[in-house]
């Protein structure tokens, strides 16, 4: 700032507090932090710093992390998708449906697509995967935008469609693919893998480095974030100023739409390369949890990338240190729903000590 | 004979900012004050002192010559003060008779007693002129004017002493108005005390007997209000003759930038016509209602045409907001909080929203340049904040208010459309928009300029034109209006209809 300003009474205060931007994102690093050095304590021998652990969290959080991605812009954008799990369940099954295809092959014999196109078939699957999804995050977006409906209502429609959608892809059966590919792969450990080991980590996990670098990037230098930002934050005074509010809403849905797309992907992996419609359900949940936790207001306009890796590796923390703590499942979500509020709780005190 | 009402000193702060600063204020037994000042001067936060609302650090206050402490709103009816906001308090789906005992519904036992009830809501509709309403009525289906009668209502069944009326007239029509004031002289016949707020000062020189001035939270000047002149009591509110609030530098009228044949919109305007030129201040003045903002926003392309055009320059044809802002046309909202600023977002943001290039290679933004973008409005506005990246709803009424004026800038629009830009915000800033916009048209920039106040109207304008019933009236030359023409015009035409 030029030295011209009249310096007011406030202008005084430490750059640096745990209400501005990166004091903020501090302060849910202390949190993860903090829940980590819990279990390390508190699960014998050390087991659970052990890299092998920690390659499970990572792996473990891959899914809710990248459909935590597009969930950041839409809540950022003041909305809601709680059609989430479904669009994950629809990846999952639409990728199972292609890579279960099958073709005529040159000595005219029926014989799955697989073999026949063993290296386009896995290629096809993934973008089908990625694009029936898209599709249907473009339809919640169109609804949104064109029904001038609430995306609490639409999302809540949307979520029985989409799984229904789901299930009749796969005819109410899982999918059981004729052969393997590198799909099912993608989640695999490479820590106990000796023919892996040179990727350091799961393709999955650097699919999903890849998503957050380019959705913060796209949050925070582009105008498509700011406008973003701005139509969460007050959606008139973005009309006002001559942002494009529609097509930001039909963005963010999309987005919301292509990253459950790519959590569909790992989650197929993960499952063990099963196209099962049941997969997946009320992840929307744990998305927006995460989204939550990692400082993202239901308001709109607030909200980060990092904030939401953060808020994921929480509760991916929790649930595996419950895991290998031994606690019942019922004292495990009973926990991660109790951090939810005070996460939300502490926030809000914050918000108006600063306000 | 004791005062009705007394204040004494009475101060209170919030944090560092002094709301009210050893205020005096004494009302007689059946006298109506006239309690004026700007925006923030302080009138609000002294009624939420009266009423209880809030504590009063200091001073003291005395309800005919006893100790008058009130503990929170509740108790402040109880004894005898009763306030009615500018926003009504009332229950909509509640019957008339239930508003207005609300709270202190007389009961059998643990049952309502509705003839009780009946009986005394009747007999205060009675007293306010409501005697044509069914006391059963849901109160929703009766108009705004109705609706302040019931608050009233709900005043005198009560018993009050002094009613507070606080920006009583602003939704209501020229013929509401007279009614309100036929019914505020009854109350004082009948020795109940009136303070009345309004920022019309030919309303508060009808109805009031004495007036206080309010500025920056202290009391400049109280007197009797038939001796004081409509310029000595704005200079008391503003602290300064009116010729250094409104500067004028010469000003050269250009080309027509804006020009609007018969405009029509859904509802309002009806019909609209105007001509807007480079280096020209061009006034709207007219009733809440009237459709002055409706014009505005169908000049921007926010509401729909339904006949008629806009030209901007050359161009003609639909629009939006994206558009406007690309022929270089920008807008101030006159609702600051929800439409004319993301509070959430940071001034940064705010300011540079409607134009985002420019700020980092390849149509990126980087965020060190859009903070630099900003450091030169900030600057020479200049605006208050600890920097671009705070919070623009932690900063004052008017230092948002002049992020939201500082957007245009940024965009370097030609044609400025600003809507009520100082309501509610203090004299400082005040005058450093007028300013601002003084330089603007001085530099040749269009501005077509929305305000209720019309000292405000006739200080900046070259030009001035009336909305009345959603029509335009023609636009005449500032030295053709004063305010009482500029009122007539604005009510003119409604007794025709």
């Amino acid at each position: 700032m030029s030295d011209k300003t009249e310096p007011t009474p406030s202008a005084n205060r430490p750059k640096f507090s745990l209400t501005s931007g990166w004091g903020n994102t501090f302060g849910r690093f202390l949190a993860l932090i903090l829940v980590f050095a819990f279990f390390a304590v508190m699960v014998e021998d050390g087991k659970f710093y052990t890299l092998r652990n920690l390659e499970n969290i990572l792996r473990q959080c891959c899914v809710y992390t990248t459909a935590g991605l597009g969930m950041t812009m839409v809540i950022v954008a003041a909305g809601i998708d709680l059609s989430a799990g479904s669009l994950i369940a629809l990846s999952v099954v639409s990728v199972a449906w292609v890579l279960n295809l099958s073709g005529h092959g040159p000595d005219g014999q029926v014989e799955s697509l697989v073999r026949l196109h063993p290296v386009l078939t896995p290629i096809l699957a993934i973008g089908a995967g990625v694009l029936m999804s898209t599709l249907a995050g473009l339809a919640n977006g169109a609804m949104v935008v064109g029904l001038r409906l609430v995306p609490f209502i639409v999302t809540l429609g949307t979520m029985g469609m989409i799984r229904g959608l789901a299930k009749g892809i796969a005819r109410e059966r899982d999918i059981y693919p004729p052969d393997e590919t590198w799909i099912n792969t993608i989640m695999d450990p490479t820590l106990s893998s000796h023919s892996r080991s040179w990727l350091i980590l799961p393709i999955g996990v650097w699919i999903m480095i890849v998503g957050v670098l380019v959705s913060a990037f796209v949050l925070r230098y582009t105008r498509l974030g700011r406008h973003i930002f701005a139509v969460g934050s007050n959606e008139e005074t973005a009309r006002l100023c001559g942002v494009p509010v529609g097509r930001t809403k039909l963005f963010v849905y999309a987005a919301s739409g292509f990253f459950c797309g790519i959590a569909g992907l790992m989650q197929f992996s993960y499952i063990g390369g099963i196209g099962q419609p049941t997969t997946a359900v009320m992840y929307e949940l744990f998305v927006i949890a995460a989204v939550i936790i990692g400082g993202a207001s239901f308001n709109g306009g607030e909200g980060s990338i990092l904030g939401t890796v953060i808020g994921a590796l929480i509760i991916t923390i929790l649930y595996m240190g419950g895991q290998q703590m031994g606690w019942p499942k019922w004292v495990q979500e009973m926990v991660i729903g109790g951090i939810i509020i005070l996460a939300v709780a502490v926030d809000r005190l914050r918000h108006r000590r600063s306000a | 004979m004791p005062a009705r009402l007394e204040m004494r000193g009475v101060c209170r702060s919030f944090g560092a900012t002094r709301a009210l600063n050893n205020v005096d204020l004494t009302v007689s037994p059946g006298e109506v004050m006239g309690l004026v000042g700007e925006n923030g001067a302080g009138k609000s936060t002294l009624m939420k002192v009266l009423s209880g609302a809030i504590p009063p650090d200091a001073g003291q206050m005395l309800l005919d010559g006893e100790a008058y402490i009130p503990g929170n709103p509740l108790h402040a009816r109880q004894s005898g003060v009763a306030m009615i906001y500018q926003e009504l308090a009332i229950a909509p789906h509640l019957s008339v008779m239930e508003n207005i005992l609300l709270g202190f519904e007389p009961t059998r036992g643990p049952l309502l007693n509705w003839r009780e009830m009946r009986r005394r809501a009747s007999a205060a509709m009675q007293e306010v002129g409501l005697e044509g309403v069914a006391p059963s009525t849901e109160v929703r289906r009766l108009a705004i004017a109705h609706q302040q009668l019931i608050e009233i209502a709900r005043a005198i069944a009560l018993d009050c002493r002094v009613l507070v009326l606080d920006e009583p007239t602003s939704s209501l029509t020229a013929r509401d108005i007279e009614r309100l004031f036929v019914l505020i002289r009854r109350l004082k016949s009948r020795n109940i005390s009136v303070v009345y707020i309004s920022h019309f000062l030919e309303e508060v020189q009808e109805i009031s007997d004495r007036f206080t001035v309010l500025r920056d939270g202290e009391t400049v000047g109280t007197g009797i209000t038939k001796e004081a002149t409509n310029d000595q009591i704005i200079a008391m509110m503003v602290g300064r003759s009116v010729s250094e609030l409104y500067p004028r530098s010469t000003r050269t009228p250009g080309e027509v930038v804006l020009e609007v044949k018969d405009l029509a919109g859904v509802s309002r305007p009806r019909s609209a016509s105007l001509q807007l030129r480079r280096g020209e201040v061009l006034g709207i003045s007219g009733l809440v209602g009237a459709g002055r903002t409706e014009l505005m926003r169908v000049i921007f392309g926010l509401n729909k045409v339904t006949r008629g055009e806009v030209r901007v320059g050359a161009y003609h044809g639909t629009s939006g907001p994206r558009k406007r802002w690309a022929q270089h046309v920008g807008m101030v909202s006159e609702d600051r909080k929800n439409e004319g600023l993301a509070l959430g977002l940071s001034v940064a943001d705010n300011l540079t929203l409607p134009r985002l290039d420019g700020l980092g290679p390849w149509r990126l933004i980087l965020p060190s340049r859009q903070r630099a973008a900003c450091v030169p409005w900030i600057d020479k506005i200049p605006i208050k904040c600890q920097g671009p990246t705070q919070r623009t709803g932690g900063l004052s009424g008017g230092n948002q208010q002049k992020v939201a004026l500082a957007r245009l800038l940024h965009a370097d629009v030609d044609v400025l459309l600003l809507d009520e830009p100082t309501r509610g915000i203090d004299v400082g800033s005040k005058a450093q928009i007028y300013q601002l916009i003084d330089e603007l048209a001085g530099q040749g920039k269009a501005v077509l300029l929305i305000s209720s106040y019309l000292p405000e109207l006739l200080g900046v304008c070259d030009r001035i034109a009336v909305m009345s019933r959603g029509r335009l009236s023609e636009t005449r030359e500032r030295s053709a209006w004063d305010e009482r023409q500029l009122m007539a015009a604005a009510i003119g035409q409604e007794e025709h209809e």
